[in-house]
């Protein structure tokens, strides 16, 4: 059955309050999860005080400065800063967005930070995602053709293009499929929002010549069906796609080829 | 990270592969969904009025072969909604393979069970003139 308290050696603690910032006038109060696999114990929740004066405007330049100044022990994915890269998506404030992107002054309160949710940890806010990408790899997320390539390229009208606009966009963050509690339960078999938006894309790509292989592949009770538009990835996905409706689509597609 | 384990993260993905199955089941919920906004007030509304009158005038509702079809169709649909229905429920929330396994033949067994014998019971009134 599904599991409603944490394990033992889950539950998390109360951690270190890390002391204030010298003659600092604004400071935020960051409240950070922290789990370090090699010292044995469970996790806990640090606090972190930033002095806003002095550090960017966004909850990664927070985290950044805390890993500087402060904590050199924190962990965390980051790269890009621009939202174009993925890397820093964590559960701030009851929200999976990335970090990067997300503006200290959108949290009320104390800024709570968490790992992406369900997901094994790696350490502090560093989710283990070999099986979410595994799930990408498993949709085949390339152009298949039979038709010989054409020597150039192959050509795509405007308006065909069009259609991809709203799906190409993903960054593979993990944001939406972690937020899904279909995901929670069945990630083992359910494919999750993002590869199966990657899957979508694929399929009205108009250069593209297996959308039946590709639909043949999702025909499953648990690698598609197990959305029930529960549309949390939607709300959740900080590039403001679509992800429920891409599988919407998918399954419009599958009732349209037997009808 | 499986450490038990040494099977690729993507085998894990693939599992057993495709069940090619699945969109029967998806549709067959939605039609029946649409079939029951439908039958439910047709079904809801000689029953209500019926309902705390005498043994007679609830036979006579169901004697009125408009009213024991939608009945018939009413109860068809319903069960053979909620045999969909709790079919997601158990396959989404119940993990361990022995215990799904069984609890799925259940869901399926009763719900035809229940179906039938409310379809029989309707039927014995309509015809019982």
């Amino acid at each position: 059955m599904v599991e409603l308290t944490l394990p033992k050696n889950s539950r998390i603690r109360t951690g270190k309050t890390w002391p204030k910032p010298k003659g600092a006038k604004n400071l935020r109060k960051f409240q950070i999860y922290r789990w370090n696999p090699d010292d044995g114990g469970n996790p806990r929740v640090d606090t972190y005080f930033v002095d806003t004066d002095n550090c960017g405007p966004m909850v990664l330049d927070g985290l950044i400065k805390i890993k500087t100044d402060i904590d050199p022990t924190l962990s965390f994915r980051r790269s890009c800063r621009e939202g174009i890269c993925g890397s820093c998506a964590m559960n701030i404030g009851g929200i999976n967005t990335l970090a990067c992107i997300y503006g200290m002054d959108e949290v009320e309160g104390d800024i709570k930070i968490y790992p992406l949710p369900h997901m094994e940890v790696v350490k502090d806010l560093i989710p283990d995602l070999t099986h979410f990408y595994a799930q990408h790899a498993s949709i085949m997320p390339w152009l298949e053709t039979v038709t010989p390539a054409p020597e150039k390229e192959w050509r795509q009208s405007i308006e065909d293009r069009k259609k991809l606009d709203g799906l190409y966009e993903c960054v593979m963050c993990a944001s939406c499929s972690t937020s899904c509690p279909s995901y929670w339960w069945n990630s083992d078999r359910y494919l999750g929002p993002a590869a199966l938006l990657h899957a979508y894309r694929w399929m009205i790509d108009s250069r593209d010549e297996a959308t039946g292989e590709r639909l043949d592949q999702l025909e499953d009770p648990f690698k598609l069906y197990r959305c029930h538009t529960i549309m949390n990835c939607t709300n959740t996905c900080p590039k403001g796609l679509n992800p429920a409706k891409a599988i919407a689509e998918i399954k419009k597609l599958m009732i349209e080829r037997r009808m | 990270m499986h450490q038990k384990s040494y099977r690729t993260e993507y085998a894990r993905v693939h599992g057993l592969g495709v069940a090619h199955d699945g969109v029967g089941h998806w549709w067959q919920q939605r039609v029946s969904a649409v079939g029951l906004v439908f039958l439910t007030p047709f079904f809801l509304f000689p029953f209500a009025r019926a309902l705390g009158s005498d043994h007679e005038t609830m036979v006579a509702t169901y004697q009125n072969g408009w009213n024991a079809l939608v009945a018939i169709l009413f109860v068809i649909t319903a069960f053979w909604h909620l045999k969909l229905g709790l079919q997601v429920v158990i396959e989404d929330y119940i993990h361990d393979k022995a215990v799904r396994t069984v609890c799925l033949v259940v869901n399926t067994l009763l719900t035809i069970a229940f179906g039938a014998a409310g379809v029989f019971a309707i039927a014995s009134i309509a015809f019982s003139a």
